[in-house]
């Protein structure tokens, strides 16, 4: 199905089973413990033995020998693979760095052997037999000695944001010199992990010259053709399968090292093998989101209205890796003739930068939003209200292009409201609760709505079950459940008739999970494959199709009535569609919006930050599922704060990685650090987005709201600390004397 | 003295020593003999393919693989499974299976406290050991008055579930299972 | 992880005993630290003594009105302790803002004093460490050091402690008793529990080989306030950047020890009398010889204003 007009009236209106808060229908094993990760597939390889991964100890340099004498020789292993044993493997897509093969270390921690014995226990024992000669070389790890020779780069983020290096309208310096209120201010975000509660890992399996890999993956059509190319495969020999995926937030959108070494250590070993990455080993091993270093600058007139805005980012990652995209968003926010924006990419031999939850947004919005604060201060303007009057319309860019639907300001009003906005005292420092100082801030929230082609394929059987094949992934979204509810609507059955099977590569090919294109992308190849079995079915008992309607387990038209099942009493009845996005979907600018609200609370003598209240307001089209689109929310919440508070991939510069590489002490929120989370949807349609007239949300939790947490901090405390995370040695030093 | 394997024996060798353990998983007796490294997360996940407890972090950083041994909770990956002779064992296969859940299990699905699953088992192991814990009066870091007798707060939950980390998160959802459940049981 | 061999013994004689003939044995109770670090190959067993069938696990009153703490007694019991809670508020305070629920329920009184350092550049087999592999060299002196230690660190180390329970226990002139393997007893104040790095970072107490940690014994309890104030990034589940235990009177007099500063437990008697002048007056004289870093300078401060909530809290 192409998706080449506005979508008209259609079966997903009815909305009896679509846009209901339901219950994830794979919750009861979720809870029980009875889903299968990739790394506990008993069932479908029994006997597989168990790999170990061994992290080179240099960040740069050549791997001279490997002596794996000792490791061959203990006790119940079957096969070292090395590096050096193997020629340098393709990258697969959206790799950047090299991920096995040869003897060049690009980053510390990468992968250079894998050790495979009987037991876990046993393959973690030898692995520590082997011995690695190294020629280091220099390298460099900082990213602010970097930057001052960055260049400006054009990027995409794959995941809906990028541009140009450098994107001018008018004449941004010509305004910003005369502009009578200005700010220009230069701010710090960190390198961050995405930290997902389940390793990567892989179970794979040979059969003769195929390979079955269960793993754990957010987008199998990428990696299926990926991990082909990586051991020189016909797509055809290889099979990817990831029906539960335990978080992902970017860090599995591509191949690791984990399925490269578990295929090739299967094969080397005769039998199956299974991988997973140990937890000290992800940080480095894997991807992170870069740190930026982005300069922002705005001019206003006296009543707030801006005339100049800038905002510049530089990053650094290995050699063919792109910037952090973390300027997007400010192409298309606010309102203002005279613009610039670029981003610049500095060399760097730390591991891999690329895509984390939001990538460009989550970094940009944390600063921008924090800039406006700023602003807004000088100007004397209430933060809502200095947003409100620079909203706009159409693309600040490209004036012909306008929104599909952009109520921000509807956002930041309700926000406002319900938050008790207007009880916020505007001069920072004054509120006391007890020993803590206590401030409100707030954040606009922009995510753009990125849509990817996707396909299912959608069963009726005899006894009236709809079944729904795509190999798009649950990484957590509610992805099973959003597909058996459209698929319940379009067919006309209840929730309890559909059942879905996910992350297959034998199943047809998704959008996958990123971007927050998943949702509204997947179910809307579920809506046309779902077309197209209603066509079957009409066709079979006799109907026109057109008239058709499906509800109750029923197919009417006139008088007829005729129970659905009974179409596939011969057999059932199969359609597979993809709907595709064509270039109609270009002519309007389709996005998503939000705004923050954090109430924090910050110690007057220790300045320990702990956020007390936090509401975010989304306007991102028909909300799928209320239930779980509100989970994607708060989760992202959570992630921002983290970001903001206290996550930090420590950079020892002088050796070259991340030193704080597990998770006690890479530090991300606990239960304690979160208080009760509101979110409220505005009750939008987009028919602009697709059939389903929905948008992303996954992502629109995290935008912002990092942003809005500092602006709290601030009005709390009257310190702006322009470096993230806001740790509480940042603010020490300007505390207000507490004795 | 209960020797599982003679000192001598060791030598310097790196072959396995295997030793027996019996304890019970879920109500059921279990006789395993073991390398005396598998942790008590690894015989579960991979000797007795009870897979639902899970290793997020194998270091005790997560509590992905909250597990209830003698009626406490514990981390399943920093304990060997040969200190566990003669030990009851919990496990989430153990609360409540599909079509049985256990009331937390059903909280969690009301309230729709988790996202990707994973930490998902070690929560809910946490949710009622916690429950328990504040009914037996063990305070926590935020309990006010260390003399009283602990009650079911908000700030409560967070603090002693602080030990289980949801990436994903679902915390303020996981709060609100747990709320319900202790209100159902109060 | 190298493989082991295991036994159980039933006496702390016959423990320590077990210990002390093998060169390359350990002691194991809860096991919350030694696994973790045996995994990673940083501690490397050969033959493990398990000390849970000891007994050990009784908190008793001493005849002098204290408190003896059995070495295998739980965290979590050890806080939920009717004692403990109503006399040594400040150890049941340490030992709650500690580690998790999980983790205190399996980790012992012994075991806590015992815990090793979290510096990152000791839980990296591929970096420097003295205290790990000693003569290698330190990475963190020049590395990340924003969590490491301020004051009584050497040019070999400047890890610090973790624990919170060993600070509170250090303000409660705590004693800690042994038995070696030849079943001679031993008290050790535990102000000369724990060492600094100094030349040897690999020795973290003054325990000899197969000396077994038996109980720890309180002295009856100081009136004032008890409090211990941890101070971390997150909320909980997390290591002290700094932390304060302290007995305060309503006029400030008292004691106080800091945690997360040094190698061990940091307390400096002498500069006790100032308390009732204020945080600063204190921790300059505490503070006197730090040397942070400058990622850790930071420490100083916040162990002031930490103080100062402290005694704020205490006067209230």
């Amino acid at each position: 199905m192409k998706f080449d007009s506005p979508a008209g009236p259609n079966p997903i209106d009815r909305l009896k089973v679509v846009g209901h808060a339901t219950d994830r229908i794979d919750g009861k094993y979720k809870t029980t413990g009875t889903a299968p990760y990739a790394y506990e597939r008993h069932d479908v390889a029994p006997d597989a033995a168990y790999g170990y991964v061994l992290g080179s100890a240099i960040a740069k340099g050549r791997v001279r020998g490997i002596d794996t004498a000792s490791a061959r020789r203990a006790p119940g292993v079957l096969a070292v693979v090395t590096t050096l044993d193997t020629p340098r493997i393709a990258r697969g897509v959206m790799n950047v760095a090299y991920l096995f093969g040869g003897d060049v270390i690009q980053h510390y921690h990468q992968a250079i052997a894998v050790v495979v014995a009987e037991t876990f226990e046993q393959a973690r024992a030898a692995s520590f037999l082997v011995t690695v000669d190294y020629a280091p070389e220099a390298g460099q790890f900082d990213l602010a000695v970097a930057a001052k020779t960055a260049e400006p780069v054009p990027a995409d983020s794959g995941e809906g944001s990028g541009g140009n290096g450098e994107e001018r309208v008018g004449d941004f310096e010509g305004a910003f010199a005369q502009a009578p209120v200005t700010l220009d201010a230069t701010y710090i975000t960190a390198d961050e992990s995405h930290a997902m509660m389940e390793p990567h890992a892989t179970v794979a399996a040979w059969e003769g010259d195929r390979v079955t890999l269960w793993t754990s993956n957010q987008m199998i059509g990428w990696g299926h053709g990926s991990i082909a190319k990586m051991l020189g495969l016909p797509k055809e020999k290889v099979r990817l399968d990831a029906p539960y995926v335990g978080g992902g937030f970017g860090g599995k959108l591509f191949i690791r090292a984990d399925a490269v070494l578990a295929a090739l250590a299967a094969k080397q070993a005769g039998r199956p093998v299974k991988v997973a990455l140990t937890r000290p080993l992800i940080a480095n091993n894997t991807t992170h989101r870069p740190a930026t270093i982005q300069r922002v600058r705005i001019g206003a007139t006296q009543d707030g209205t801006i005339t100049a805005i800038a905002h510049e980012s530089t990053s650094g990652n290995l050699p063919d890796g792109d910037p952090e995209t973390a300027v997007n968003q400010t192409k298309y926010l606010y309102a203002g003739k005279n613009r610039l924006t670029a981003m610049k990419l500095a060399r760097l031999d730390l591991p891999e930068g690329n895509a984390m939850r939001a990538p460009g947004e989550a970094p940009g919005l944390a600063v921008l939003e924090v800039a406006m604060d700023e602003m807004a201060e000088k100007l004397g303007l209430d933060p809502v209200e200095f947003r409100i009057r620079n909203d706009t319309q159409v693309v600040p860019t490209q004036p012909d292009l306008r929104f599909s639907q952009r109520d921000l300001v509807g956002c930041l009003k309700l926000g406002a409201e319900k938050f008790g906005w207007a009880k916020r005292n505007p001069k920072p420092g004054q509120v006391r609760d007890g020993q803590w100082l206590v401030g409100l801030g707030m954040a606009a929230a922009f995510r753009d709505n990125m849509v990817m082609k996707s396909g299912a394929r959608v069963r009726l059987d005899s006894g009236g079950t709809v079944t729904v094949e795509t190999d798009m992934t649950d990484v957590g979204t509610g992805s099973y459940t959003i597909i058996a509810q459209t698929a319940a609507e379009m067919m006309g059955v209840p929730l309890d008739r559909v059942a879905v099977r996910l992350g297959d590569s034998e199943f047809p090919v998704s959008a996958g999970s990123g971007g927050q294109f998943g949702a509204n992308s997947s179910t809307a190849g579920v809506y046309a494959a779902c077309v197209k079995l209603r066509e079957a079915i009409a066709q079979k008992l006799g109907f026109n199709a057109t008239d058709a309607v499906f509800e109750d387990g029923e197919v009417r038209a006139g008088n007829r009535a005729i129970p659905l099942a009974e179409a596939a009493s011969d057999g059932a009845l199969v359609a597979e569609d993809t709907i595709e996005f064509g270039k109609f979907s270009k002519t309007q600018q389709v996005s998503t919006f939000g705004a923050h609200f954090v109430e924090v609370g910050v110690d007057l003598y220790t300045a320990e930050v702990r956020v007390r209240r936090m509401l975010a307001v989304c306007a991102a089209g028909r909300i799928l599922n209320p239930k779980s689109a509100r989970s994607q929310v708060i989760g992202g919440m959570v992630m921002g704060t983290g970001a903001a508070l206290m996550e930090e991939l420590a950079v020892d510069t002088k050796r070259g990685f991340f030193a704080n590489h597990d998770l006690a002490g890479y530090e991300v929120p606990v239960h304690a650090d979160i208080p009760h989370q509101e979110v409220i949807f505005l009750d939008e349609v987009d028919a602009m987005s697709s059939p389903m007239k929905a948008k992303g949300v996954g992502e629109l939790g995290i935008s912002g709201v990092g942003a809005a947490v500092a602006n709290a901090i601030y009005n709390a405390t009257g310190i702006r600390v322009r470096d993230y995370p806001i740790t509480l040695d940042k603010l020490l030093d300007r505390m207000p004397d507490a004795a | 003295m209960v020797g599982a394997t003679a000192p001598a024996a060791s030598e310097r060798t790196d072959a396995p020593i295997l030793a027996q353990v019996t304890f019970t998983v879920n109500g059921q007796r279990r006789d395993l003999e073991l390398d005396t490294r598998t942790s008590l997360l690894d015989a579960a996940r991979e000797h007795l393919h009870l897979t639902g407890s899970k290793k997020g972090c194998d270091h005790g950083q997560c509590g992905a693989c909250t597990m209830i041994v003698d009626g406490r909770r514990i981390n399943a990956c920093l304990t060997l499974a040969i200190m566990h002779q003669g030990a009851e064992i919990i496990t989430i296969e153990g609360l409540g299976q599909p079509d049985h859940l256990h009331p937390m299990q059903a909280a969690f699905v009301r309230h729709d406290g988790y996202q990707c699953g994973y930490c998902t088992p070690g929560q809910i192991c946490s949710g009622v050991a916690v429950l328990a814990e504040i009914k037996a009066g063990i305070p926590s870091h935020v309990t006010a008055d260390l003399e009283a007798a602990p009650q079911v707060t908000e700030a409560e939950i967070r603090e002693r579930m602080s030990g289980n980390i949801c990436r994903c998160g679902a915390y303020s959802n996981i709060v609100e299972a747990m709320t319900e459940v202790a209100g159902a049981r109060a | 992880m190298k493989s082991f061999t295991y036994e159980r013994p039933s006496t702390p004689a016959e423990a320590a005993a077990a210990v002390a003939r093998n060169g390359q044995a350990k002691f194991i109770a809860g096991g919350t630290n030694l696994l973790d670090l045996m995994k990673l190959q940083i501690e490397t067993p050969r033959h493990l003594v398990d000390v849970n069938g000891l007994g050990l696990d009784a908190v008793e009153p001493t005849d002098d009105g204290g408190l003896r703490i059995g070495a295998l007694v739980r965290n979590t019991d050890l806080a939920a302790h009717p004692r403990v809670r109503r006399d040594y508020g400040v150890l049941a305070r340490a030992l709650l803002a500690g580690a998790s629920g999980q983790l205190r329920n399996k980790a012992t009184t012994a075991g806590n004093l015992l815990q090793r350092t979290r510096c990152p550049y000791f839980y990296d087999t591929a970096q420097a460490c003295n205290k790990r592999q000693p003569g290698s060299g330190c990475s963190a002196l020049d590395g990340v050091s924003r969590q490491l230690a301020v004051i009584g660190g050497s040019a070999a180390c400047i890890a610090t402690h973790p624990g919170d329970m060993a600070v509170a226990m250090r303000v409660l002139d705590a004693t800690v008793e042994t038995v070696d393997d030849a079943g001679a007893a031993r008290k050790i104040p535990i102000a000369a529990f724990h060492r600094l790095p100094g030349d040897d970072p690999s020795r973290d107490t003054n325990l000899k080989p197969g000396e077994l940690i038996t109980a720890v014994t309180l002295p009856k309890p100081v009136p004032g306030t008890h409090i211990y104030r941890k101070v971390r990034d997150r909320a909980s589940y997390a290591y002290a950047l700094v932390s304060v235990a302290a007995i305060l009177g309503k006029d400030g007099s008292g004691h106080v020890a800091f945690g997360g500063v040094a190698h061990k437990p940091w307390r400096v008697e002498a500069a006790e009398a100032d308390l009732p002048q204020g945080a600063r007056a204190v921790t300059q004289k505490v503070f006197a010889d730090a040397e942070p870093t400058h990622e850790n300078a930071y420490k100083l401060k916040l162990a002031e204003r930490t103080l100062g909530a402290a005694l704020n809290q205490a006067r209230a």
